[in-house]
């Protein structure tokens, strides 16, 4: 045969018959790790991410480092401020407010977490059987999820949770179901796009099925827009329970929760602004480093996307 | 196995695209002829070059014949099947007969599957060489035959260069030892230093595992040399079938003259002395293709009778099909 082709074609199968994957690979770098490269060039993403390595770590082991228990009531020292004994002062029970801000990190996170996760769930398989089928089962499927984009999404989220009553649960599933079109949407865009791919129509060519096409070529082609707005869709989550909170409807006490801590702290903002300070601080530091890790992955994975992906305020 | 029985058999072919207005009642409103009324015979071994120019429903006419586009009329039969009788299930089994090599490898490979996978998958869709040492091995045989290095199966079609990654498009198309290959313009998105190379390997492939290609190409030149029979489209419709060693002494149909005008002749001396057909505007939209003949209007011979019939595709003398009034 004719073959001297360009580059690395035989050259090596001579000396190397031995099949041996890692022999003559000149330079082999897989996507992955091209795109954690690019993140930890941009150095607000990785202050995000240490932000959010904190913030896990504050979860996970909270309950086991904090200087108080969380509940433990000292009427004797009640609206103190910061001092040594009590980093961020204590609240009108005198509870610790550090200890509180702490394990409020867990609430935060865990409510983020699933609620991006329900949406995740319902919003894609609608968005990928939206963008590949089409007709009037798109029509169908994204009328829907456009009444429900309509609507502002803590009004949402409450006539959710005024059906389903208030509760950190009911909280998860309202936020899931709100942020449920987005993801919805932006799959249904990307697939639109892959559909139309030639490697889509090879893979028809060969006698792949629909459910194949869609599994192997289709999801793993619209991954990267779909998790840029996973970890912006956090930082919004985490913002949504807080304000869901705020109003009663999430978390409920004596449960310590960012959102119900800055309520409590409300009616006592001129004797001890702490109370409501270091609650707020917590959400606005977990909200940017989510924000920036987005940003950062987007940035890697999705250039062109920048102006696109429009991130869903809340209220 | 007869020589020169039909593989595959094209009657009548007919893909017409309807086009809808905008809004909610999406009123059809035309419809783009791109493939109107082809008839094509392929022998069983042979390769039939399909040439036309950009827009005159070449590649449709490929993608009809595998059904990736659904023909709105016409029949093709495959070594005696009648494929639009066939079920979605049965088209599927067939598909391990039938394969197609795209015109761009750079888009016809999944960027997120590793050429190994690429090729595996259609062993993988038709349950063929089951388990995966099995699989492995095929892959492996399936890359050197096509002179890739079975090492670089792990690697992603980015790492690859055109002429490669077309050859890794060569050896998923091979995968289920297909009987017939839809080669859509396999070269002209290369370098013209790989395109020899890749012609070259789809002519051994084809002496070496017997089989039988629709090339489709946009110019004359490529086909000439690889083609056993030429087959001129225009419009979405042939104009003009002869066998190689009839085209060499020249073309009968008007249009597929001027396409043969058009192919440089690699000798300074006669170029410079050549008379070119130079065809004048551009080719109709096939939304609203000419009345008769869809080539009068740029015909230098056109007369009254071609704005009225159909001309049909007639054999003459020796053996050609054409479809000209001017031979009527």
């Amino acid at each position: 045969m004719t073959s001297g082709d360009e580059g690395l074609a035989r050259g090596a199968q001579a000396s190397d018959p031995s099949h041996d994957a890692g022999a003559p690979i000149a330079e082999h770098r897989s996507r992955t790790h091209a795109t954690v490269e690019t993140v930890l060039r941009n150095r607000l993403a990785v202050a995000g991410l240490v932000i959010l390595a904190v913030l896990v770590l504050a979860a996970i082991i909270g309950p086991w480092v904090i200087p108080y228990e969380i509940n433990e009531i000292d009427i004797a020292n009640r609206l103190t401020g910061p001092s040594t004994d009590h980093w961020f002062g204590t609240d009108e029970l005198g509870r610790d407010v550090f200890s509180r801000v702490v394990v409020g990190a867990r609430v935060s996170l865990v409510v983020g977490f699933v609620a991006v996760g329900i949406a995740l769930i319902l919003g894609v398989p609608i968005g990928l059987i939206s963008g590949f089928y089409g007709g009037a089962t798109d029509s169908t499927l994204m009328r829907f999820m456009d009444i429900l984009f309509s609507l502002p999404a803590i009004l949402l989220a409450i006539a959710i949770l005024a059906v389903l009553g208030p509760g950190i649960v009911n909280a998860m599933i309202a936020i899931g179901i709100v942020y449920t079109p987005i993801f919805a949407r932006i799959t249904r865009g990307s697939v639109l796009t892959i559909r139309q791919s030639v490697f889509v129509r090879a893979a028809e060519s060969l006698g792949a099925t629909n459910n194949r096409i869609l599994r192997t070529h289709i999801l793993p082609n619209v991954m990267a827009p779909i998790i840029v707005q996973t970890s912006l869709s956090l930082a919004f989550a985490i913002l949504a329970e807080a304000a869901l909170s705020f109003l009663g409807l999430g978390v409920q006490p004596p449960e310590p929760a960012w959102g119900r801590m800055l309520a409590e702290g409300r009616s006592f903002f001129e004797q001890a602004p702490w109370m409501a300070i270091f609650p707020g601080l917590a959400i606005v530091l977990t909200v940017m480093a989510f924000n920036f890790v987005g940003d950062g992955l987007r940035d890697a994975l999705d250039p062109q996307q920048r102006s696109v992906i429009e991130s869903r305020g809340v209220g | 196995m007869p020589e020169d029985q039909a593989l595959l058999e094209v009657d009548a072919l007919e893909v017409h695209f309807p086009v809808y207005s905008r809004g909610v009642l999406r009123r059809q409103i035309a419809t783009v002829q791109a493939v109107d009324g082809v008839t094509l015979e392929i022998r069983r071994g042979e390769t039939l070059g399909l040439v036309g120019e950009s827009g005159c429903g070449k590649t449709t006419t490929g993608m009809a014949i595998l059904r990736l586009v659904q023909p709105t009329g016409g029949a093709v039969v495959f070594d005696s099947v009648d494929v639009g009788a066939l079920d979605k299930g049965q088209m599927r089994r067939l598909r391990r007969r039938m394969a197609m090599i795209f015109q761009d490898p750079y888009a016809s490979l999944d960027p997120r599957m590793t050429i190994g996978d690429i090729v595996a998958e259609p062993l993988r869709i038709h349950g063929l060489h089951e388990g995966k040492e099995a699989r492995t091995r095929r892959v492996a045989d399936l890359l050197d035959m096509v002179g890739l290095n079975p090492d670089y199966r792990d690697r992603f079609p980015h790492e690859f260069s055109g002429g490669q990654r077309q050859r890794v498009g060569i050896a998923r198309a091979l995968a289920t030892e297909p009987d017939f290959i839809v080669c859509d313009e396999p070269i002209a998105a290369l370098d013209v230093s790989i395109q020899a190379q890749v012609m070259n390997l789809l002519e051994d492939l084809q002496d070496e595992l017997g089989l039988t290609y629709l090339f489709i190409a946009h110019d004359l030149s490529a086909v000439q040399h690889l083609a056993d029979r030429i087959a001129v489209m225009y419009l979405g419709r042939i104009v003009e079938v002869v066998d190689r060693d009839q085209a060499v002494a020249g073309f009968t149909h008007p249009y597929s003259e001027s396409l043969l005008s058009a192919v440089p002749v690699p000798d300074p001396k006669i170029e410079r002395h050549r008379e070119r057909i130079l065809l004048e505007g551009d080719v109709p939209s096939p939304l609203n293709p000419p009345s008769g003949c869809h080539f009068r209007t740029r015909c230098r011979y056109a007369f009254d009778q071609c704005a009225t019939d159909d001309p049909e595709l007639r054999e003459l003398d020796d053996g050609r099909l054409v479809a000209c009034h001017l031979y009527a």
